[in-house]
C-alpha cells in the first residue's frame, strides 16, 4: 500500500474544496503494554498528515503513548449477517471452555 | 430476511440494551435522524469556539488565557470526534461541512448570544457546558456505539470546562463591586437562554419519543432541563448570585426548584435565524473557511511532491 496505491484517488481532489480527502481510521494506545483501540477517523491527504492530524484530535491529553493510523478502505471487516459463521465458536464448542472439564472448581 | 423481520430484530435489539454499529442494519428514520442529531451536535462544537474565541486575546491572565485556549481547542477537537461519527452513517464530512456554511443546518442557538464582556466567558463555562454535559453524559448511553463513544471521550475530556468557568464567576462574584455586576449581568443574560438548550418542552417536542423508544436519549428535554436546574441554583447561590427568575421556588414534596415559564417565543426565534449573532457566526465560519484554503491546497502539494 504505497505511493502507487494511492495515486487515483486524489486525482480531482484539488478541484474539489477539498475535506474529503481519505479516511484514516485512528487507533490509540493509552499506557505501553495497553492494546491500541480505536479512537476514530480523520481526514488527510497521507499517512504522515495523517499522524499529525490524529495526533492533534485524539491525543491532546495524555496519556497516549502511540497511535496508529490505517487509511479505511484497506480495512476488510466483517458483516453483521455473516458473524454466527465467521465469529463462532458458537454453543456446542464447550470443550473450548475450561468449564467444561470437572476437577477443582473455580 | 424481509424488512418486517429486520425491523423486529432491530427492536429486540434495543431492548436489550445492545448498541448498533455501523455495518448493523437499521431503520431509515433511525439513521437520519442520527445524522440530524450528531451533525447538529458537530456544527454547536464548531461555532461554539466563536463566541469564546473572541476573548482569547483579552483574557484577564496567563492562567486565563491558557484555560481558554485549551477549551476553544477542545470544541474543534470535539466536533470533529463528532463529525467522524456522523460519518460512520454514510454522510460525508463535505456534504456535513457544506450543511453548515449554507446556513442549511442548525446548530444551538445559545451561540446565537454575543459575548460582551469577560464575565460571559465565565457564565458560558459554568451554564453552557454545565447544560452541555448533562445532555452529553446522557448520550454516553445512546443506542448508536460510535455516538456513545465519542461522548464517553468528551464527557472525559469536558469537565475542565465546566470548572474553569465556575471558577471565573466566582472570582468575579467575589471580587469588587463592579466585578459582582459584570457577573451578576452575565447570569441575567445566559441564565434562560442556557435552559433553553434543551429543546422545547416535551408537549411540544417532535423528535423526544422517537429518539426515547430508540434508545438514543434516556431522558426527555424537561427531565434534561429540572436536572440542570436542580444543580444550578444551589451553585449560583454559592457564588453568591441571583438567579434572574422570581418564580423561582423550591418545591418541598418532589424536592425539585422550579423555575417560572420559559419564553418559548425567544427561543423560536432565534432557532429561525432572527438571533443577535446568527449571520455573524456564519459569516466568521465561511471566511475561516475561505482563508484556510491555503493550508488544505499546501498540504495536498506537499503529498503529490513527495509521491513523485
Amino acid at each position: 500500500m504505497g505511493a502507487r496505491g494511492r495515486r487515483g484517488v486524489h486525482k480531482k481532489a484539488s478541484a474539489v474544496k477539498d475535506t474529503q480527502w481519505p479516511l484514516w481510521e485512528v487507533f490509540v494506545q493509552e499506557k505501553t503494554g495497553s492494546p491500541h483501540e480505536h479512537a476514530g477517523s480523520v481526514h488527510a491527504p497521507d499517512a504522515e498528515l495523517a499522524l499529525q492530524n490524529a495526533r492533534d484530535t485524539y491525543a491532546r491529553r495524555g496519556p497516549v503513548t502511540s497511535v496508529w493510523v490505517v487509511e479505511a478502505r484497506h480495512i476488510s471487516a466483517t458483516t453483521p449477517d455473516d458473524s454466527p459463521f465467521l465469529l463462532g465458536p458458537g454453543p456446542e464448542k464447550l470443550y473450548r471452555h475450561p468449564r467444561f472439564y470437572k476437577g477443582a472448581k473455580e | 430476511m424481509n424488512e418486517a423481520e429486520r425491523a423486529r430484530r432491530f427492536r429486540a435489539r434495543i431492548d436489550a440494551g445492545e448498541k448498533i454499529e455501523p455495518k448493523d442494519w437499521m431503520p431509515d428514520a433511525y439513521r437520519s435522524q442520527l445524522v440530524r442529531m450528531i451533525s447538529q451536535h458537530a456544527h454547536s462544537e464548531i461555532v461554539g469556539q466563536l463566541p469564546e474565541g473572541n476573548w482569547i486575546t483579552r483574557a484577564p491572565s496567563l492562567r486565563r488565557k491558557l484555560g481558554l485556549l485549551a477549551k476553544v481547542q477542545d470544541e474543534a477537537g470535539h466536533g470533529l470526534y463528532l463529525y467522524a461519527a456522523a460519518e460512520t452513517l454514510g454522510v460525508s464530512r463535505e456534504e456535513l461541512v457544506d450543511g453548515l456554511l449554507s446556513g442549511a443546518a442548525k446548530y444551538s442557538s445559545i451561540f446565537n448570544y454575543p459575548t460582551l464582556t469577560w464575565a460571559d466567558i465565565g457564565a458560558i463555562g459554568w451554564l453552557v457546558d454545565g447544560a452541555a454535559i448533562l445532555n452529553q453524559t446522557m448520550l454516553t448511553k445512546c443506542s448508536y456505539g460510535p455516538y456513545a463513544r465519542a461522548m464517553v471521550r468528551i464527557c472525559k475530556e469536558e469537565r475542565f470546562h465546566e470548572r474553569q468557568g465556575y471558577e471565573i464567576m466566582r472570582a468575579l462574584a467575589q471580587g469588587t463591586a463592579a466585578q459582582q455586576s459584570l457577573a451578576q449581568d452575565a447570569l441575567d443574560r445566559w441564565w434562560w437562554p442556557t435552559l433553553m438548550m434543551f429543546g422545547p418542552p416535551d408537549d411540544a417536542s417532535v423528535h423526544n419519543e422517537t429518539l426515547m423508544a430508540w434508545g438514543v436519549k434516556q431522558k426527555s428535554n424537561d427531565e434534561l432541563r429540572q436536572w440542570f436546574v436542580d444543580l444550578a441554583v444551589p451553585q449560583a447561590q454559592a457564588l453568591p448570585l441571583v438567579i434572574p427568575d422570581p418564580e423561582l421556588r423550591f418545591d418541598v414534596e418532589t424536592k425539585h426548584w422550579r423555575t417560572g415559564p420559559i419564553d418559548w417565543d425567544e427561543f423560536w426565534r432565534v432557532v429561525r435565524g432572527g438571533g443577535i449573532c446568527n449571520r455573524d457566526r456564519l459569516r466568521a465560519r465561511r471566511e475561516a473557511h475561505e482563508e484556510g484554503q491555503w493550508v488544505r491546497e499546501a498540504a495536498e502539494a506537499y503529498t503529490k511532491k513527495r509521491r513523485r
